[in-house]
């Protein structure tokens, strides 16, 4: 039947929607070989993470149960803490995800070229926007809720009750977020703001943990520090930021676990809510075509070789010419992608972070060992393997997924694909050594090690970085994520999740491997023993061999796989 | 130059390329045709390197792809359908990459490059970074670098989707200058008024089989129809049987 010539077509918003719950809903019904595996060991991680976080509040919120007077507002101050961290997060997530879907997403072509009512296409993306953006949090929250509500024995009217505090609490940083990129959008092209945003929140975040560790929280929890009890209970009596949601969130729920329910606060988010929602569509209604008609201009972005340009082709010279511009094409990607750079800021705060709490080790204080002297140094070669490895997941991990769009040039040239991976490896792996000999050239310094412990961390976090990168290029090789651009979300797959486990397998192996000779020669030192140097060889050697094989045995794999995709 | 034997392409149970032969030589510019999902470009990806077929063999040149894949290779540029290339190098780098990977360098690439991007308007653009291109001069920027390292054979997927209509006219004249001087173009294309003028010989390929190959005048035969390469590929591939538009608008 014909509609009536002047009925104007009106799409509803389950319709705008429909693309992505149909896209979802086939991707989970897609058989596909090995999903029932990544299921399991993905469900099981998240349950183990889970269990983790409930057990460590769990305990914690029961001693603060135990404590007269002020375990409420200590528990209260917590969730305050957690909360208003959860808010910064979400804001800042909401902010660069509604860039993606108000002004980058693909479909945006059909929708705003098509008969779709403004609120509709607000509500459609908004919506989109906030389960992207907040998934994790909202994740995250449930086990914090649930050992809230398990100590303070909330019952089950805690959980609609917390459900009620928290949608308007994910709601309102969303329609915030998406606001300041609506503004953003309009004054700056789309391209050069997310440039921007992907600085101003690594920096951001860069900033948080820095600040956090250099003011030494764990120093406010001693009572002893603050002139009266009075003083201390003032404090945690304090709202934390009385104007953000989070603080009615807190009041809201520990109201409810430790009184009564806290209709004021429920009524606060609400209310916020719905005033932010009809103030973002206004801003929306006002700035969204001029925004959307603004995100399709290209920034201007010139490149002329530089000194540094010549001076980089000089010094690759003698690689001859296709490895000189398979290493050039790999730091040139790399330096003009401020989402891959920016990260190096972070990078950067986490090693400052690493050797400001080796620095403040109380290991020349009373009553700690030799042994431990000993002990903590080796043990630093485990954390620093650790650290390494999470770089190498973030930066050569994605390495050669990234090549995915163009493969067919590289599979189409008269170049064998091990040059590829050579260009790679390399490309990762030695700015990573350089790191890895700085990191523990100067925690050994700043732990005063014997020459003995400075040849064995050195020659053994050398051998460590070249099997951290064999793996992650490996890794990245055989479970590729060809499609996705975004190299930040490529380590969260499930190959990433294999190539974590196995690299921290292969760090615990080497470290345990060597604790035998390590320990001989402690206690050689302190009991002035005799060492035993055949035990040393031995031991020391089966390390080394673990980590040629973890080097090599990943890239051969890896390259018989790269020679058989077919792209 | 180019030469395929019983080249195969299965997805599964799916033949996407069955049992195809043909020689291309030297000199010749050949036309691949054929409705969508035929396999012209599943074929084209093999001829490259890119895929691997099932079973069949592929010689650019006289040497088997399959087994000196790098020396057959050298003597190949593929211009793909789709024009995905790297963002973040500017044109100019990216011609100086692709003449690398074939191992060439220097002052003649630098002068190549600079030659190909002014045929192409692109020399203003030189130093801009590929993701401001539009999508027809990142389709011209992988044109000019397949045409940059010189090779003996160009195999091309759809040259002309997104190309203005002065960057055609280039890329015929360019075509044919190029097959005059004894080099061979192996091109799929949907212009089939490109096809019939540029073209020395056509293969017509429905369902992953070669349903007619040669001049035009073989085509005629073949088909045992007289007109153009329109009405040709229509009878040969079935289109002619299409519904009845007038049903289909009022449906």
């Amino acid at each position: 039947m014909h509609s009536p010539a002047s009925a104007l077509p009106d799409p509803k918003l389950l319709h705008l929607l429909g693309p992505k719950w149909l896209t979802a809903r086939s991707r989970a019904t897609t058989a596909d070989t090995g999903r029932g595996w990544r299921l399991l060991v993905l469900g099981s991680v998240g349950l183990l993470f889970w269990a983790f976080i409930f057990g460590v509040l769990y305990r914690l919120l029961r001693y603060f149960r135990g404590v007269e007077e002020i375990g409420p507002l200590l528990a209260g101050k917590l969730l305050g803490l957690i909360l208003v961290s959860y808010f910064s997060i979400l804001l800042l997530s909401n902010v660069i995800t509604a860039l993606s879907s108000f002004f980058l997403a693909k479909d945006l072509d059909i929708l705003v070229g098509g008969p779709v009512d403004w609120l509709r296409l607000y509500g459609a993306k908004l919506l989109e926007t906030v389960i992207a953006s907040s998934w994790m949090v909202s994740l995250m929250a449930v086990p914090m809720f649930a050992a809230y509500g398990w100590v303070y024995d909330g019952g089950w009217a805690f959980i609609p009750y917390a459900i009620a505090l928290f949608v308007p609490f994910v709601l309102i940083p969303s329609v915030i977020g998406s606001g300041i990129t609506l503004v953003l959008v309009n004054v700056f092209p789309a391209r050069r703001t997310r440039d921007i945003l992907s600085v101003v929140a690594v920096m951001t975040a860069a900033g948080l943990v820095l600040l956090f560790r250099l003011i030494r929280p764990e120093q406010l929890a001693r009572p002893e520090g603050f002139r009266s009890l009075v003083d201390f209970i003032a404090v945690l009596r304090t709202p934390t930021s009385p104007f953000l949601p989070s603080e009615w969130v807190q009041k809201g729920g520990m109201s409810f676990l430790v009184d009564r329910p806290d209709w004021l606060s429920v009524y606060m988010l609400w209310a916020s809510a719905a005033a932010v929602l009809v103030f973002g569509a206004m801003l929306h209604r006002r700035l969204y075509v001029s925004g959307y008609s603004r995100a399709q201009e290209g920034a201007e972005r010139w490149a002329r070789a530089g000194k540094l340009s010549a001076l980089l082709r000089n010094a690759l010279a003698p690689l001859g010419v296709l490895r000189r511009e398979l290493v050039q094409k790999e730091i040139r990607l790399f330096f003009r992608d401020t989402t891959q750079w920016s990260q190096l800021i972070l990078l950067a705060v986490l090693v400052i972070v690493y050797v400001f709490n080796i620095k403040f080790l109380p290991l020349r204080t009373e009553g700690v060992t030799r042994i431990i002297q000993i002990v903590i140094p080796f043990l630093n070669l485990a954390l620093a393997g650790f650290v390494l490895s999470s770089i190498a997941a973030r930066f050569i991990f994605p390495a050669v997924s990234l090549e995915g769009r163009t493969l067919w040039l590289l599979r189409s040239s008269p170049m064998a694909m091990r040059e590829l991976l050579w260009a790679k490896f390399w490309v990762g792996t030695l700015p990573l050594l350089i790191l890895a000999l700085t990191i523990i050239g100067i925690t050994n310094f700043l732990l005063q090690v014997s020459p003995f412990m400075f040849i064995v961390s050195v020659v053994t976090i050398t051998g460590l970085t070249f099997a951290v990168c064999g793996l992650a290029i490996g890794f990245g090789t055989i479970f590729p994520q060809f499609e996705t651009e975004n190299a930040a979300q490529i380590p969260t797959s499930f190959g990433g999740l294999l190539y974590m486990m196995t690299s921290v397998m292969v760090i615990g192996s080497v470290i345990v491997l060597e604790a035998r000779p390590v320990a001989g020669y402690g206690a050689a030192r302190i009991y002035n023993t005799p060492v035993s140097v055949g035990e040393m060889v031995l031991w020391f050697s089966a390390a080394a061999v673990l980590c040629v094989l973890a080097t090599i045995v990943p890239l051969r794999v890896a390259l018989r796989r790269l020679e058989r995709v077919e792209r | 130059m180019i030469r395929l034997t019983n080249l195969t392409k299965k997805y599964g149970s799916f033949t996407a390329v069955n049992g195809i032969n043909l020689h291309v030589p030297a000199g010749e510019l050949f036309g691949f045709l054929g409705p969508n999902g035929a396999g012209k470009t599943t074929s084209l990806r093999m001829i490259a390197g890119i895929l691997q077929p099932t079973s069949g063999t592929i010689e650019i040149g006289g040497v088997d792809i399959a087994r000196d894949p790098i020396t057959a290779k050298s003597k190949l540029g593929f211009i793909p359908d789709r024009p995905f290339i790297y963002e973040k190098l500017t044109g100019a780098e990216f011609l100086r990459f692709v003449a690398g990977l074939y191992g060439q360098e220097g002052a003649e690439v630098e002068h190549r490059a600079r030659e190909m991007l002014a045929l192409f308007d692109l020399e203003e653009w030189r130093d801009e970074l590929v993701e401001s291109y539009s999508h027809g001069m990142r389709q011209k920027l992988i044109v000019a670098s397949a045409f940059v390292h010189r090779p003996q054979v160009i195999v091309v997927d759809e040259p002309h989707v997104g190309l203005d209509p002065k960057s055609i006219k280039i890329l015929r004249d360019l075509f044919r200058e190029y097959v005059r001087r004894g080099h061979t173009i192996m091109m799929s294309t949907h212009t089939l008024e490109t096809a019939e003028s540029l073209c020395d010989r056509i293969a017509i390929i429905v369902a992953g089989k070669i349903a007619a190959c040669g001049t035009m005048d073989d085509l005629r035969e073949q088909s045992s129809h007289g007109g153009g390469l329109e009405e040709i590929f229509l009878k040969l591939t079935g289109e002619n049987a299409a519904r009845d538009l007038v049903d289909v608008l009022d449906a």
